[in-house]
C-alpha cells in the first residue's frame, strides 16, 4: 500500500529529486527523501489527496562526518576528526487512520550542519508536529521556518548547544564518584592531580 | 541509667497515672500527622502513589493527607529525577512551606542523580540546594522502603527538642527556612550547589 503512495508522489513531481530509500531489515519500513523546497507541498498532497491525516512522530538524525575525540569540555583534544561536515535530517512518521495505512516515513535533509540549518515546518499541515518540531529544534538545532512558536521545548532558554548532536560536548562538571571505574577512573586521576 | 523522668513514668504508669512532657506530646502530635506535599517527578512517584493507596496505606502512619499547596504541607517527598530545569521550582516549593518542615529524598535520582548523574540535564541530588532529612535508596524504592523512611523521620521528630541548646532546626533562627533559588546558566544551574548546604566530598583516588 505505501509503495503505491511512494510511486504516486514520485510521479507527481517528475522534475524533483525525490529519492526512495529502501530499508533492507525485516521490518521493511522504506522511506521517502524529499527536498526541503517541496516538503510542504508533498505534505499537503499526502494529507488532502492520499488521506494521511495523522503525524505520529517527528524526530531528528545527525549525519556527521567524522568522529568525536574528546569527551569533556576541558579536554584539549575536543576537535572532531574529519571536520564537522555532514547534514541533519528530520523524520516524520505518518499514518492514515481513515484508510488504516501506515507508517509512511518522510525524511527531509538540511544542506549543512553549521549556521542554524533551516527546514520548512510541517506544523501547518499536521498540528501534532508542533511540540515535536520544537523538540527537534531544541536537541538538534534545526530551525523550522513557518513554525508558529519556534522555541526550545525541553531545555531552558539560556541553555547553550544542542545536546543530541553528535559533536555536543557536555560541560566538565565532574565532582566525585563513589565507585569509579573505566573512563571515569582515568578522569579522576587527572582531576585529582589538579586539585590536591 | 534511666532519667528521673523515665523513673517517674515507670512508677506512676502501673497506678494508672499517665505522665508526659509538653515537648513529648507536641512531637507525638506532629509526627503522627505529617502532611506531605502532593507532587511527583518520575517513576518514584508511582511507588509513592502505591504507598498512599489501600495496599500499603500510608494513612496507618498519619501521612495520608497529601496537600496540593505547599502552604499546608509539613513534608516534601522528592520522588524522582530532579532535572536542572525543575530544580528551581522544587526549591521554591520548599521555600513556600511553613516551618517546621522536613524533606525526604526518595530514590537514587533525588539523592545523587542516580543513573543519570553524568547527563547534561539532571541535577546531581536535591541535597545541593535544600537540607534533606531522610534519604531512601532504591530505584525506585518499594513502598515498604518509603514507609521505613517515614518511620525514621517520625523517630527523628520524636527526638527533637524545643527549648535547649540542641533545639530543632525549625525552632532556632540560626538556620534559614528559605534557601536561594538557583538560576539557569549556560550549561548548569547557577550556582551548581548551595555551599551552605552541600559540601562535595574530596576527590580520592584509590590504589
Amino acid at each position: 500500500m505505501t509503495d503505491q503512495v511512494f510511486k504516486s508522489i514520485i510521479e507527481k513531481y517528475p522534475d524533483k529529486d525525490i529519492r526512495f530509500l529502501e530499508n533492507s531489515s525485516p521490518s521493511g519500513q522504506h522511506s521517502l527523501l524529499v527536498p526541503p523546497e517541496i516538503a510542504v507541498d508533498v505534505a499537503y498532497f499526502l494529507r488532502d489527496c492520499l488521506g494521511f491525516d495523522y503525524c505520529s512522530n517527528v524526530t531528528g538524525v545527525d549525519w556527521i562526518n567524522g568522529v568525536k575525540k574528546g569527551i569533556w569540555k576541558s579536554d584539549s583534544n575536543e576537535e572532531i576528526d574529519g571536520g564537522k561536515s555532514g547534514f541533519l535530517e528530520v523524520v516524520y512518521h505518518l499514518y492514515s487512520v481513515q484508510k488504516k495505512v501506515g507508517p509512511l516515513i518522510l525524511r527531509v535533509r538540511t544542506k549543512t550542519r553549521e549556521d542554524r540549518p533551516e527546514l520548512p515546518s510541517l506544523t501547518p499541515v499536521w498540528k501534532s508536529a508542533e511540540f515535536q518540531e520544537r523538540e527537534v529544534f531544541d536537541l538538534f538545532g534545526i530551525w523550522f521556518g513557518g513554525h508558529p512558536d519556534m522555541r526550545r521545548l525541553l531545555m531552558w532558554e539560556e541553555f547553550e548547544g544542542h545536546p543530541m548532536r553528535k559533536d555536543y560536548i557536555p560541560p566538565d562538571d565532574y565532582e566525585y564518584e563513589p565507585t569509579p571505574h573505566g573512563q571515569i577512573l582515568e578522569r579522576i586521576k587527572t582531576k585529582a592531580g589538579k586539585t590536591e | 541509667m534511666k532519667s528521673s523522668y523515665e523513673q517517674l513514668e515507670m512508677e506512676l504508669r502501673p497506678h494508672g497515672v499517665f505522665v508526659t512532657s509538653l515537648e513529648e506530646i507536641y512531637n507525638w502530635g506532629r509526627k503522627n500527622s505529617l502532611w506531605p506535599l502532593q507532587f511527583g517527578l518520575a517513576c518514584c512517584a508511582i511507588e509513592m502513589i502505591a504507598t498512599a493507596a489501600s495496599r500499603f496505606d500510608i494513612a496507618r502512619f498519619g501521612a495520608e493527607v497529601f496537600r496540593p499547596s505547599p502552604r499546608q504541607a509539613d513534608l516534601m517527598i522528592v520522588a524522582g529525577t530532579v532535572t536542572k530545569k525543575m530544580a528551581p521550582q522544587v526549591v521554591r516549593l520548599y521555600n513556600q512551606m511553613p516551618e517546621p518542615k522536613y524533606v525526604i529524598a526518595m530514590g537514587a535520582c533525588a539523592i545523587s542523580g542516580g543513573p543519570f548523574k553524568e547527563g547534561y540535564n539532571v541535577l546531581k541530588g536535591i541535597d545541593r540546594y535544600i537540607p534533606v532529612d531522610v534519604s531512601i535508596p532504591g530505584c525506585p524504592p518499594r513502598p515498604e522502603a518509603l514507609l521505613e523512611g517515614l518511620i525514621k523521620l517520625q523517630e527523628k521528630i520524636a527526638r527533637e527538642r524545643l527549648l535547649c541548646n540542641e533545639a530543632a532546626r525549625s525552632t532556632t533562627s540560626a538556620q534559614p527556612s528559605e534557601y536561594p533559588v538557583p538560576n539557569y546558566g549556560a550549561n548548569d544551574l547557577d550556582p551548581p550547589y548551595n555551599s551552605s548546604v552541600f559540601h562535595p566530598p574530596p576527590i580520592h583516588v584509590g590504589d
